[in-house]
């Protein structure tokens, strides 16, 4: 059939029959080759022929509803004899069903809809976002760690009291360390299943306190992290109360130490009080002018389970010569510890300064290099900002020590190395080169286990041959420091 | 307490975790079970809002009275009777799909079906003349959704057409819908020529006083619940496939119809009528989702969407915490497959208060049911499978009637939660027909379409801003 705009296909098929979506997709397909200007591939019915009608396209005779309806124009036979064909390669086609897509869950509540339980959620989108995620766990019975910082402290407070409600646990935000049946979460050390649960509101803190337990042979049950505000007055130690509370129902744990910085006073009473109401004996590891020392309290709670205090793990340095009139140069990784460090040497050497002061009026500024005595956080969270913490990241505390070292001024360099999951793998690699190149009379603060990844004494003897003495407690490194600084004195 | 923190002191947890992978690589490196969620910033919304709202402490429950409350609720057929006897209306007022709207931003195929409307109901002569006395605002606009009412495409519902009425056993609630026209030509898709007219008039004259009396006859009123349910294992989705369950529906009103004291030849057209036309149940299946979810409004700190619905201009959506506050934007066109040689520049835009079925779950919601229908956009069967697992993640519940047998029977996802769509950044999936744009042509093909990010931008706002006032 030709005419004017080309020639014309129209055929009526019986016994075939095709879902009208397939057919609808049969015609588009037809219709978007180039020599078809019209098409229609469609049952019969009355709509479809009124259809095929209106295109022009109707069928001679008459056609019944389940009679497939084949009408097309083409431009020549050629192209007609080939999109007919190709019509009736499409209904012929069958799609082979492929492998079903696993869509990924975008939200911590869609996956634990599948977790196996027990679970623990755990939250390091940026802050302004984890509050949601972390609603998500509580909604749905499980605790969360958040190690997200920047969650507003409203934000903290309304999640933790949901969690108390929901008789789960926040720890955090700004949580970095945890270990919860044997799991070490964030930065945590390999340490001995043992006795002893901790309620941490310090990392490093934690980290130091169950290091020492483990060189004293004594294992933790359970390092449960709270997050650095829970003990301001606005969050009221929430999560501090309900990990006790969790720790005292826990058969495997059958004493707890608290360890803290300083805490808002009235939550200190409340959760003194508190503790003092569980049945499992409560000990505190806070750190304050008063007990400034958490191996201290270390070695309290081993004398409360009748074990005998070691003699803490060492390596001798070969600073012998310092010179007089040296300061205390201590360059931290972890804050708790930077401000053990700054508690035990105030007295010896006055008010020392810092970007994480003990007292406001001794703030060090933007002013690292400050001369006298200074102690600095490197990882406070100002000088993390666009950079990995200097557990992971070494460069600007090695940058520090190198520019010590060419500043000239007389000084004892005391440093914490952190190890561990999550820290540095190997970080006497690059420390070790870079004391040696410095020079400088160097006692090192060594928090890490034997089975942690990096191995304590691996680390101690690399750092040792650099010429650190080496302490496995903080407490003793900094005083082993200012003994130095005092034979330099005399 | 036994077992503090769920058993978590117990043994080793499973860890599900979002955000830096360095923490994953740790845990595995322990041999630890860790799930990685696949988290992204929010699609939308002020991260203070989304806060406000995950944190609000009578969300949880609030969504749970909801959920509740949809998953409760049945739809039984006690009556069809016309639209002026049941719906309480002004004189000359025409009711119609989505969002409020005015004749100004009307859309083609709206002002078709309105102009169709005037001329049956003879508050205008033709066509021209039903089109000035629109324009003169002679004739009052209301949405369906103002009235309990819904209506496939244009919705346009007036006094003389008869309703199908449903009734929530559970709540007593009370919903309405008119009859379903079949394709092609018809009045719900902006055609209003003298075909549509005659067969409106048959449907007044004959269709509707014989179905009247034959669901009046009926020993117990007809479970049009169960049959939405019946119908997710036969391959339809109930939005726009609705084959097996126009056929059900035709198969239990069948021996009343028979029943029913009129001619012979009136009740061979009405069974001819209703077979011929594959989305007779539509019309049923709509006022059934509008009772459940009308059963969750006015719920505050719901976040849960109550009604998803367009008018060919906009599309507008509801909450259960917001309450009647309709929440809208520029709806957008469908995508799909297209009907003899009309084209993507026929299309309207999206329009129908028909999307109350994925409110309720099923549609779009309920793709993995029926396969067929991802092939209007050239999809596959995985890709079906793949739209109902996205949208379990903007859900609330699954709901245990409406069971999806190829995804080991799960129950559909139901309720959608504004707070999952921004967080996800996934919008709702809809099936859906399409209308032409121009008034008069009808439908033009059928296709999948989503919502304006807009409404949910407002929703999220509107409710984090009704949280605040209220915690």
């Amino acid at each position: 059939m030709n005419d004017s705009q080309g020639v014309r296909h129209v055929f009526l098929r019986s016994g075939v029959y095709a879902d009208s979506v397939r057919l609808m997709q049969v015609s588009r397909e037809i219709g978007a080759r180039d020599g078809v200007s019209a098409v229609l591939v469609a049952m019969a019915t009355p709509l479809n022929l009124e259809l095929a009608a209106g295109m022009g396209l109707a069928p001679d005779g008459e056609a019944k509803p389940d009679q497939l309806l084949i009408a097309l124009t083409a431009t020549d036979d050629a192209e007609l004899t080939a999109a007919v064909a190709a019509v009736e390669a499409a209904l012929a086609h069958r799609e082979r069903s492929g492998d079903v897509q696993t869509i990924p869950a975008r939200t911590i509540g869609a996956g634990l809809a599948d977790a196996t339980d027990p679970a623990l959620a755990i939250i390091s989108v940026p802050g302004p976002y984890a509050a949601a995620e972390a609603a998500d766990a509580i909604a749905a019975g499980r605790s969360v760690l958040v190690f997200s910082d920047g969650v507003p402290v409203e934000q903290e407070i309304a999640l933790k009291q949901a969690a108390h409600e929901a008789g789960v646990l926040v720890m955090g935000p700004d949580c970095g360390t945890a270990i919860v049946s044997g799991v070490a979460l964030g930065f945590a050390n390999v340490v001995r299943p043992g006795p002893v649960g901790l309620v941490a509101a310090s990392g490093t803190g934690a980290q130091q306190v169950s290091c020492l337990l483990d060189a004293a042979g004594v294992g933790v049950s359970h390092v449960l992290g709270v997050g650095g505000r829970d003990l301001s007055e606005a969050v009221g130690g929430l999560a501090t109360l309900d990990a006790l509370a969790a720790l005292d129902a826990d058969p495997s744990t059958e004493r707890v130490l608290l360890v803290s910085k300083p805490p808002a006073a009235a939550v200190a009473a409340r959760v003194r009080e508190a503790a003092d109401r569980l049945s499992v004996p409560v000990r505190s590891a806070v750190l304050s002018v008063e007990s400034p020392d958490l191996t201290a309290a270390v070695e309290a709670l081993l004398g409360d389970l009748g074990v005998a205090v070691p003699e803490w793990p060492s390596r001798p340095g070969t600073a012998d010569a310092v010179p007089p009139g040296a300061v205390l140069k201590g360059f931290y990784s972890g804050g708790t510890l930077a401000d053990e460090a700054m508690l035990i040497a105030a007295p010896v050497l006055g008010d020392i300064r810092s970007n994480t002061p003990l007292r406001p009026e001794l703030d060090l500024g933007t002013d690292l290099r400050a001369a006298g005595s200074v102690v600095v956080d490197f990882g406070d969270d100002a000088l993390t900002v666009g950079r990995a913490h200097p557990m992971i990241d070494p460069t600007l505390r090695l940058e520090a020590i190198a520019a010590l070292a060419a500043g000239g001024e007389p000084a004892v360099l005391l440093l914490d190395v952190v190890l561990g999951h999550g820290a540095d793998p190997d970080p006497a690699a690059s420390l070790g080169p870079a004391l040696q190149a410095a020079g400088l009379p160097t006692v090192v603060a060594l928090v890490g286990t034997e089975g942690d990844p990096q191995g304590w004494s691996r680390q101690a003897d690399a750092l040792a041959e650099a010429g650190a003495a080496v302490f496995a407690s903080n407490a003793t490194a900094t005083r082993y420091a200012l003994s130095l600084i005092g034979d330099g004195h005399e | 307490m036994s077992d503090p923190l769920g058993g978590l002191l117990a043994a080793p947890p499973s860890i599900v975790a979002a955000g830096v992978e360095v923490f994953s690589t740790a845990l595995r490196q322990q041999g630890v079970a860790v799930t990685d969620v696949d988290w992204r910033p929010p699609g939308f919304g002020d991260p203070e809002d989304l806060a406000q709202l995950a944190l609000d402490p009578r969300r949880a429950a609030a969504n749970r009275v909801a959920v509740e409350r949809v998953l409760a609720a049945g739809s039984v057929l006690v009556d069809v009777r016309p639209a002026r006897e049941v719906l309480d209306l002004p004189d000359r007022t025409l009711l119609h799909s989505g969002p409020p709207l005015t004749w100004e931003t009307a859309s083609g195929p709206m002002r078709g079906a309105l102009m169709g409307a005037a001329v049956f109901e003879g508050w205008a002569t033709d066509p021209d003349d039903a089109e000035r006395v629109l324009a003169a605002g002679e004739i009052s606009l209301d949405p369906c959704h103002h009235h309990r009412t819904v209506g496939p495409m244009a919705g346009v519902t007036s006094p003389s057409m008869w309703m199908w009425c449903l009734q929530d056993p559970a709540s007593g609630g009370q919903a309405w819908c008119n009859l379903n026209e079949g394709l092609g030509k018809v009045l719900r898709m902006g055609a209003f020529n003298e075909e549509v007219q005659t067969r409106l008039a048959w449907m007044r004259d004959v269709l509707g006083p014989v179905l009247s009396a034959a669901v009046r006859s009926r020993p117990e009123p007809l479970d049009v619940k169960a049959i939405l349910a019946q119908m997710l294992q036969m391959g339809d989705e109930g939005h726009n496939r609705n084959r097996a369950g126009s056929l059900m529906a035709l198969r239990e009103l069948s021996p009343s119809i028979v029943a029913v004291d009129a001619p012979s030849s009136d009740i061979a057209e009405v069974l001819r009528f209703i077979g011929g036309n594959e989305h007779f149940y539509l019309n049923l299946g709509m006022p059934t989702a509008k009772l459940a979810m009308d059963a969750a409004r006015g719920v505050p700190g719901s976040t849960m969407v109550t009604v998803l619905s367009r008018n060919g201009t906009e599309f507008g959506i509801q909450t259960a915490g917001t309450g009647d506050r309709w929440f809208t934007g520029p709806a957008n066109t469908p995508v799909g497959l297209f009907l003899g040689d009309y084209g993507p520049e026929d299309a309207n835009p999206d329009i129908g208060d028909s999307a109350i079925m994925e409110a309720y779950g099923v549609g779009g919601f309920s793709m993995a049911a029926a396969p067929a229908i991802v092939r209007f956009v050239g999809g596959s069967v995985p890709d079906a499978l793949a739209t109902t697992e996205r949208m379990y993640q903007l859900t609330l519940t699954e709901n245990p009637a409406m069971q999806i047998p190829i995804m080991g029977f799960r129950g559909s996802p139901t309720g959608i939660d504004v707070l999952k769509v921004a967080r996800t950044g996934w919008l709702p999936q809809i099936n859906t027909g399409m209308a032409g744009r121009v008034a008069g042509t009808g439908q033009v093909g059928a296709g999948l379409v989503q919502p304006p990010q807009q409404c949910f931008e407002q929703a999220l706002a509107a409710l984090a801003e009704e949280s605040r006032a209220a915690v």
